[in-house]
């Protein structure tokens, strides 16, 4: 019965399937409108796990080797191509797992706040951009959703409307749209030489183009997708658009745009150069040290933040780049840490920005310094942030510190032993910047005031889906050897792109 | 050409002569609910009528029609290529939506000037029709005429001090546009004898003199002050704020439009003799300062329906861009944008007339808050602005990648840079305009909103929505289009 199934057209369709799914979903809340809150809860629920579960097909079929694939002509020579391969159910899976547990999180966040019919409907418009970015089989189709992507998280980021977020949303565009019109002169000129091509492991750029050319249209593609990966000096957007709600910046941050740009920095590389090709150009290194920068200016900014999303924020900024920096030293063992670390740090940042939620929505506190003695108030909540803050840090065994293992090794295995020195600071400013916060919580100053005894904890739909983030971060950890864990996915990518097992 | 498809000369008859038709109905017997019918089910039948004639230009490539079967010269040549198909199609959906729209608006505000109105309306939409399918320059005159004689009054019957300022100087503009247009085919008749523009497309390509520049100048010179295209676009921004909405969108979507269309029409073909690559390239600087100069102004407005105005301005600019670039992808790109362009725009008016009609007046600030009572109505404005600034997955992306791709192709990189910009521009003055509209609170100088209860007329809801969907869809339907743009595209210039 499988070999029949494995080549039926709606079978192969999957891909398309998968985006429809949350595409419908939000199509259908925003035609509901505003008062139809009972409906709106079941489709959004509904398509948030039919889409799981559809994901747990693909990634199923994809480890068996089926080539799930579809096709529509857009323009002449020109397809919208949709193709699951290894990497896209990498950033698949991710996004659908956390789009479960953030719904879950927003309809209990959002409760009694106006507009959520809009919220809903761009939130899951939004997952079905980043679905499309992760199956995207071409460059034009990649452009497609990832430029949907920006239209549909704006709204999201304006959310409340009040003046601070609009300017937020003004300067979100302002990169985002200014970044994409560079990344769409890259892409055409791409075609213009190359025609329509797939992504291909081992890229699909002919070397013997001039080679001044072939690094002017990597450079346009890098900058393309390095304002979404927030690297620096393009991350501008992303502590300004912390003004959103709390569920909004866990999956801009954790799932949506930023991974969708990083993801584009290993597409670029991977697929579309090839890395051959990248280390003749010698662009592994520019990549490299961008990533090195980024990763110790964002922890440095951090460290001076006193508001705790504007901390997380800049966190982020360093750690996204963890990912291009795997790419950028171009060792198997280091791109299996990169590419694993775009799963961990989606884990831990998504928690402790449900973290930081519950904080403010519960206790009104947004600022490092009130959080005095919060680990008696609210011990759930803080026990889950500090898992995911010891996480970010590399604290063993939790997630964190097998991104970090893999990449201190694959920067030993190609000789580059800065990548050791770039990893100590940042483990260093990690620290530097999240233990305090840890130490404030559990053990308060003296002079710190006294929230009174007995806990005073969120509500069970914020609690929840923070205390189940914060154990995956910390099971992607402890269960790293297991079939289908980050790492051992990661692996299989890893052999896919180099050909041997690493 | 004898063997025509039989369908194909009542197809063009009715398309020119039922609206007229329509008008004289609607001049003797005033009854709005008879001639709002009337007028959606011509726009019904256009669109059904369109889709064989489509069929028979895709199979046979450009149609030539002489009128009552006289051969050239002596006849009156029509003729149908895909730009002209396209704004065949623009003219039938972009009409019919605004007549829908225009049967609920004239009644939810009892336009005083309803059945004026809807003649003028009758005769532009004939005047258009006739215009996209003539092929001898005395007949482009005369439907051009027809269409600027339409139109002005059109603004006019606003009514007020600024609308009947913004009509006249309207009226100027037109005017000398037309005599100008009247002296260059005045001009071309002396010089060559020749009218119909297959004749001249067809002439050896070393016969044009001097004259015929002369010519082709004070044709576009007066062309560009009916198009309104920069530097001549001075009435535009008002006549079109003037206007009630429905009319604002017929104008900004298909009237300026049409003379634009002319502009690309003759320079490709007709006259391709009398230009040489410096002077396409000054053609194309003027269409992106146009681009430019728009897209600053849009930003800098206040009130919504002037950002909508100078929008056009800007958006006609990249109609110019055909004449540097002059490729079939070129070709096909700017007829995407213009068909694009048309459907989003009149979308854009249809809505920002609704929430006018929500908040009394059109100032910016007064917007805030309006995404709560017209959510869907905004959702389709902002969806129609994303078109128009090209972003995907929109009909807007489609003809801003061939364009880019033309421009890239022939190592013209300036213009797809100035497409770019454009582009750019474009999303921040829809995105400012959305902006204000899900500001909160609502600034307290401001009267609070009208709470409607029973949310918008449906007439007025659909014809944006639908539009702005429409536009949308187009993003979806390149491949299935593009043969039909290309039929009648200019051979690659070298």
């Amino acid at each position: 019965m499988m070999e029949a199934l494995q080549d039926h057209p709606v079978w192969m369709a999957m891909p398309a399937w998968m985006v429809l799914s949350s595409l419908v979903a939000g199509l259908l809340i925003l035609v509901l409108g505003e008062p139809y809150q009972r409906t709106r809860v079941v489709i959004n629920l509904g398509a948030a796990v039919l889409k799981l579960v559809l994901v747990g097909f693909m990634l199923w079929g994809v480890g068996q080797g089926h080539d799930f694939e579809f096709r529509l002509p857009l323009l002449p020579g020109i397809d919208l191509y949709l193709h699951a391969d290894s990497l896209s159910m990498l950033l698949a899976t991710l996004s659908a797992i956390l789009w479960l547990i953030t719904t879950v999180y927003a309809i209990g966040y959002l409760e009694q706040s106006p507009n959520r019919c809009r919220f809903f409907g761009f939130f899951s418009l939004c997952v079905a951009a980043t679905m499309g970015v992760s199956v995207a089989g071409n460059l034009f189709t990649f452009f497609l959703f990832y430029e949907l992507l920006t239209l549909t998280t704006w709204p999201l980021v304006v959310h409340r409307g009040v003046s601070v977020a609009l300017r937020a949303g003004k300067r979100y565009l302002a990169y985002t749209l200014g970044g994409g019109g560079i990344f769409l002169f890259g892409i055409i000129a791409l075609y213009a030489l190359m025609g329509d091509q797939v992504f291909t492991p081992g890229g699909f750029v002919d070397p013997d183009l001039p080679p001044a050319l072939l690094i002017g249209i990597f450079l346009l593609l890098l900058v393309g997708v390095g304002v979404k990966a927030a690297m620096v000096p393009l991350h501008g957007w992303l502590p300004q658009a912390m003004v959103a709600p709390a569920p909004v910046s866990a999956l801009l941050h954790a799932v949506a745009v930023v991974k969708a740009g990083a993801f584009g920095i290993v597409r670029l590389v991977y697929d579309v150069y090839g890395l051959d090709l990248v280390a003749t150009l010698g662009m592994n290194h520019v990549l490299a040290i961008a990533a090195a920068i980024t990763i110790v200016w964002g922890s440095l900014r951090a460290l001076q933040a006193s508001d705790i999303k504007q901390r997380l924020a800049f966190s982020t900024v360093s750690q996204v780049s963890y990912i291009a920096l795997g790419v950028g030293i171009g060792s198997p063992m280091a791109t299996i840490g990169g590419l694993v670390h775009l799963v961990h740090q989606g884990l831990m940042k998504i928690t402790l920005f449900f973290c930081a939620g519950n904080l403010a929505e519960t206790h009104g506190i947004k600022r490092v310094d009130q959080v005095d003695g919060m680990g008696r108030t609210m011990p759930w909540t803080m026990a889950a942030f500090t898992l995911a803050a010891l996480g970010m840090i590399g604290v063993p065994p939790i997630a964190g510190f097998v991104s970090k293992w893999y990449l201190g090794l694959g920067g030993v295995e190609n000789g580059q032993y800065w990548v050791l020195g770039v990893l100590v600071a940042s483990t260093l400013l990690n620290a530097a910047y999240f233990l305090p916060v840890l130490r404030r919580a559990w053990f308060p100053r003296a002079d710190a005031p006294d929230r009174g005894p007995g806990i005073h904890e969120a509500p069970l739909s914020l609690l929840i889906p923070t205390v189940a983030t914060a154990t995956f971060a910390l099971g992607a950890g402890i269960l790293a050897g297991m079939p289908f864990s980050p790492l051992q996915w990661a692996q299989f990518i890893g052999e896919q792109i180099y050909g041997v097992a690493p | 050409m004898t063997e025509l498809d039989s369908l194909v000369a009542p197809t063009l008859t009715f398309l020119i002569f039922a609206p007229l038709l329509a008008g004289v109905v609607a001049l003797l017997w005033p009854r709005g609910l008879v001639l709002d019918l009337l007028s959606i089910s011509l726009g019904a039948i256009s669109l059904v009528l369109l889709v064989p004639l489509s069929g028979t230009v895709m199979g046979q490539g450009p149609l030539l029609l002489e009128l009552g079967g006289h051969e050239l010269p002596l006849g009156i040549p029509l003729y149908v290529d895909g730009l002209a198909l396209a704004m065949l199609w623009l003219t039938a959906l972009t009409g019919l939506g605004t007549a829908v729209y225009a049967s609920g608006w004239l009644r939810s505000v009892s336009h005083p000037s309803g059945q004026q109105y809807r003649v003028l309306w009758f005769l532009l939409w004939s005047g258009l029709n006739a215009l996209f399918v003539s092929g001898d320059l005395f007949n482009i005159y005369v439907t051009l005429e027809i269409t600027t004689l339409a139109a002005v009054p059109l603004v006019a019957l606003a009514r007020g001090r600024e609308a009947l300022s913004a009509a006249m100087q309207y009226l100027y503009f037109a005017l000398v546009g037309s005599i100008l247009f009247l002296l260059g085919v005045a001009l071309v008749y002396a010089e060559t004898g020749l009218l119909a523009l297959p004749e001249l497309s067809a002439r050896e390509s070393e016969a044009a003199g001097p004259g015929e520049t002369i010519a082709l100048l004070a044709i576009t010179v007066g062309l560009a002050m009916k198009a309104a295209l920069f530097p001549a676009h001075g009435w535009l921004p008002r006549a079109h704020a003037a206007a009630s909405p429905p009319a604002s969108a017929l104008l900004s979507a298909l009237v300026a439009k049409a003379a634009a269309y002319l502009v690309i029409r003759l320079w490709l073909g007709p006259f391709e003799a009398a230009w040489t690559p410096a002077v396409a390239q000054l053609m194309g600087v003027v269409g992106v300062l146009g681009i430019l100069y728009g897209s600053l102004q849009a930003l800098r407005q206040h009130r919504l329906k002037p950002v909508i105005a100078y929008s056009t301005v800007a958006q006609l600019g990249y109609l110019l861009l055909l004449i540097p670039l002059a490729s079939v992808v070129a070709w096909q790109g700017v007829i995407y944008h213009a068909l694009v362009h048309g459907l989003a725009k009149a979308a854009f008016f249809l809505a920002a007339g609704n929430l006018i009609l929500g908040i009394g007046h059109d100032r910016l600030v007064g917007l805030a808050g309006c995404d709560r009572v017209l959510s869907k109505n905004l959702l389709a404005m902002a969806v129609a602005g994303v078109a128009i600034a090209g972003l995907p997955p929109t009909g807007g992306f489609i003809a801003k990648w061939w364009m880019i791709t033309a421009a890239l192709e022939q190592g013209q990189w300036w213009w797809a840079v100035a497409i770019g910009m454009g582009g750019l521009l474009a999303a921040l003055y829809v995105f400012r305009v959305v902006s204000f509209a899900v500001h909160s609170p609502r600034p307290w100088h401001e009267e609070p909103l009208r709470e409607t209860r029973h949310g918008l007329n449906r007439l007025l809801l659909w014809p944006p929505v639908l539009l702005a969907a429409a536009a949308v869809a187009l993003g979806m339907t390149g491949e299935l289009l593009a043969p039909f743009l290309a039929v009648g595209a200019p051979e690659v210039s070298p």
